[in-house]
């Protein structure tokens, strides 16, 4: 049986693939859910059609992401996702009918009269009902999992905690930031503005709980605290300050009026947070008992995968590229088929 | 005190959500194809109604893709959060090809349904066709991955069972290509483009009856019954293929689906019985002699085995299997004598006003889901008491998780698919009552519409 096993360390190149299929899920479905949860704040039913056409084309395939991921670990990683799923039960679940109600709001919206309104809190409930379990999975994962023999051991809401709750409100902020920035780029007049003033009122708790997980993580295990305020201190305190910087940029350009900046940043922030988190819970699959090398999958199924993903990811990306592309400019309120 | 059984609950959860979502990949797999060959004909003829009838189904199969997508992201976790043992245990053999799914299908229908959707305006005419044809295409690639991890299941091999009883694969081209896989592939995709044809008949056979859109309703109820007079046939010939490799690699199953109890010679065909799993028979058969050996072995007196070969414990329930079976044959049947008159309506030039058999199409609308779900039924049904056959047990299969919990989660899946079923359904019967847009480029009208939200000022440039 052939394997790349001999050149290179197949569970941590799939680690990376993992991690990023996940990063492009939180950014790309990140924004789209946050434009759900922005939804009924609009000014106008006008700036609600506009809202809706703006990811409609999108939505679809930045949910793929998230197949990817769970497929993804369940492929790569098998070990972990027979102890997170189960570990995660409830909000998983709440998680994927929340997904549900507001995956199917795009078609029936459009389609409704009388019962809009419906689809319309469908939307807007499961947008945030999902970024919140979202969260809550996040900070269920980071605050660790109780593992027995090759199972979950721990009890059905060991995941609820004030840290993920924490964490869950942060996530729900963080979209509504992505949402927000993406409709600054992608409408005009009045929906703009409307975005605009609602990217400066969330920026500030968006920084406010970025600040408070990051000062929390580390005091929930020894290990995390040593690897932040050991030795490497001097090394990781740049990321800190460029995320810092970042929010000074984004402020910046919502004051300005740029258009795309403020998109651009919101995305660099979460990419940040993304690093930060990577470098707290590095080597683990499943913190804190399970590395990737013991959660991986056997090298022959890793190599097989990677074959595929050497081959399909650029094609990928290239046609996703291409889709936002021919979708790019200012969108109309005109539903289009 | 009562207590629920969590891999009893697990099980109706697993079938539930999926037997649920297999409607709409399977409609959308008919539909896909079908879309991309109106939008050639259009393509090639110039004739306007193909884009036409092509405007009308990408509605329905937009609302249908939705659902899919939704319920299938639900799929994706469920292995992990229900069956987490098996998870772990066959992640090494099931997982890549489930990860090849995503990478060579999900990612490509995804993205060029956005083009073919809203795409109109914004890529030329080639382009868009290029992109129906990528969604079908990614339709049946993703067919590929999935029926292979399923028919591996059904049939596994290209593995050894390590220390810890973990499966490690041993042969991809074995494992994928797995002894039930062709028929199995082939059967279900046959089924998919039938059971969209006798939809697209039914509600062509509503049109010519109403006597609206007769150029639109023409098209779609003469594609749709050229599909019942080639397709239906030829799945008989390949179900009856299947059939012989289940004998082959899964002999309880198929005696579980003919009734059969005693190994014998000469096996009768059971038309109608109600097998009894205590007493070991059937009460009440109506048999053809012979028939049953004949049809599984191709001799009037080969051996079929009986049930009993097997311990209690290691028989898939019967009824289930048995009755879902003679539902899907039934209904093979009736599809294949829709394209037996259907051919000599045409014949006699009498296919498109034939009144009588309006009705009857419009009657098998539905006929592919159930039929559908029913082979799925007897296949799924039939694996038990095995997740991987004669690998892992169901019951050693799932999630430490309360049954208390999986009856909640399945109380929130019955409830959010019933939303879901009955909102799908009425949106798409209203399209259809709504009928053609015939000025093709018309967008919809969405000026007095309720709002939940607040309104103050409706101008915008």
């Amino acid at each position: 049986m052939f394997s790349f096993e001999n050149f290179i360390d197949l569970p941590l190149i799939w680690a990376g693939i993992i991690g990023i299929a996940v990063l492009l899920y939180v950014l790309l479905d990140g924004f789209d859910l946050g434009v759900g949860i922005l939804f009924p704040f609009a000014p106008t039913e006008k700036c609600r059609d506009r809202m809706m056409n703006s990811i409609a084309p999108f939505w679809d395939g930045n949910e793929t992401w998230l197949v990817l991921g769970g497929g993804g670990l369940f492929a790569a990683f098998p070990l972990a996702y027979a102890i997170v799923m189960p570990a995660m039960y409830l909000p998983i679940i709440a998680m994927l009918l929340c997904l549900i109600f507001r995956g199917v709001a795009f078609e029936f919206r459009f389609k409704s009269h009388k019962s809009r309104f419906l689809w319309d809190y469908a939307f807007h409930f499961g947008s945030l009902g999902a970024a919140l379990m979202q969260g809550m999975i996040l900070g269920g994962i980071i605050q660790g999992i109780t593992i027995e023999d090759r199972n979950f051991g721990g009890g059905p809401f060991d995941w609820l905690s004030a840290f993920s709750l924490m964490t869950g409100l942060g996530v729900v902020c963080g979209y509504v930031l992505l949402g927000a920035t993406w409709l600054i780029m992608k409408t005009e007049g009045q929906t703009q503005d409307w975005a605009r003033r609602a990217a400066k009122y969330i920026w500030l708790f968006v920084a406010i709980s970025m600040g408070v997980v990051s000062l929390w993580v580390p005091y929930l295990d020894n290990d995390i605290h040593m690897r932040w305020f050991g030795g490497l201190f001097i090394w990781l305190l740049p990321i800190p300050i460029f995320t810092a910087a970042l929010f000074g940029v984004l402020i910046y350009g919502l004051m300005r009026r740029r258009e795309v900046l403020p998109f651009i940043t919101s995305l660099l922030i979460f990419v940040m947070g993304f690093i930060g988190l990577v470098i707290s819970l590095w080597p683990f699959a499943v913190p804190y008992d399970i590395t990737i090398w013991s959660a991986a999958a056997a090298n022959t199924s890793l190599s097989i995968m990677l074959i595929g993903v050497v081959i399909m990811l650029p094609i990928i990306l290239s046609y996703t590229a291409y889709c936002y592309y021919i979708f790019r400019g200012k969108v109309s309120d005109e539903h289009h088929y | 005190m009562f207590e629920l059984d969590p891999v009893l609950l697990a099980r109706i959860q697993f079938a539930f959500t999926i037997s649920f979502h297999i409607i709409f990949p399977a409609f959308t797999i008919g539909i896909a194809g079908w879309l991309a060959v109106l939008e050639g004909l259009w393509l090639k003829t110039g004739n306007i109604t193909y884009k036409e009838v092509y405007k009308f189904w990408v509605k329905i199969f937009a609302v249908c893709f939705g659902v899919g997508v939704v319920t299938g992201v639900v799929m994706s976790y469920q292995f992990g959060t229900n069956w987490s043992v098996f998870s772990d245990r066959v992640g090494n053999v099931i997982g890549p090809l489930l990860a090849y799914e995503v990478l060579t299908a999900f990612f490509l229908e995804a993205s060029f349904l956005g083009i073919m959707l809203f795409g109109w305006n914004r890529v030329s005419d080639k382009m868009h066709f290029f992109s129906t044809c990528m969604v079908a295409f990614g339709t049946l690639v993703s067919s590929f991955w999935i029926l292979a991890a399923n028919s591996w299941m059904q049939t596994p091999q290209g593995f050894e069972i390590d220390a810890n009883g973990i499966l490690q694969p041993t042969n991809w081209m074995e494992i994928i290509f797995n002894p039930s896989f062709p028929y199995r592939l082939v059967h279900m995709v046959l089924a998919a483009y039938l059971t969209t044809a006798f939809t697209v008949g039914g509600v062509a056979a509503w049109y010519l009856w109403n006597k609206r859109h007769i150029p639109h309703a023409r098209i779609m109820f003469g594609m749709a019954m050229i599909m019942a007079v080639f397709i239906a046939p030829i799945q008989l010939v390949v179900g009856d293929l299947h059939g012989l490799n289940t004998l082959e690699h899964q002999p309880a199953k198929v005696a579980a689906m003919e009734g059969i109890w005693e190994t014998e010679k000469g096996a009768d065909l059971r038309l109608i019985g109600f097998p009894d799993e205590q007493a070991e028979k059937n009460h009440y058969e109506i048999v053809i002699p012979d028939l049953a050996s004949y049809i599984l072995t191709h001799h009037w007196d080969g051996e079929v085995k009986g049930l009993k070969e097997w311990a209690k414990e290691d028989r898939p329930p019967v009824a289930i299997v048995f009755w879902s079976f003679r539902i899907m044959v039934g209904i093979g049947v009736a599809m294949i004598l829709t394209g037996i008159i259907a051919a000599i309506l045409f014949l006699r030039k009498r296919l498109f006003d034939t009144r009588w058999f309006q009705i009857w199409c419009m009657a098998l609308t539905p006929a592919g889901f159930i039929a559908l779900l029913a082979g799925w039924f007897v296949t799924e049904v039939g694996r038990q008491p095995y997740t991987a056959y004669g690998i892992i047990r169901t019951t050693e299969s799932v999630s430490p998780v309360l049954g208390e919990h999986v009856a909640l989660s399945l109380l929130a899946f019955i409830i959010t698919y019933i939303v879901l079923f009955g909102a799908s359904t009425y949106y798409i019967l209203k399209l259809i009552g709504k009928g053609i847009d015939t000025k093709a480029e018309g967008f919809e009208e969405h000026s007095k519409i309720a709002t939940p939200f607040k309104t103050p000022t409706e101008k915008e440039g």
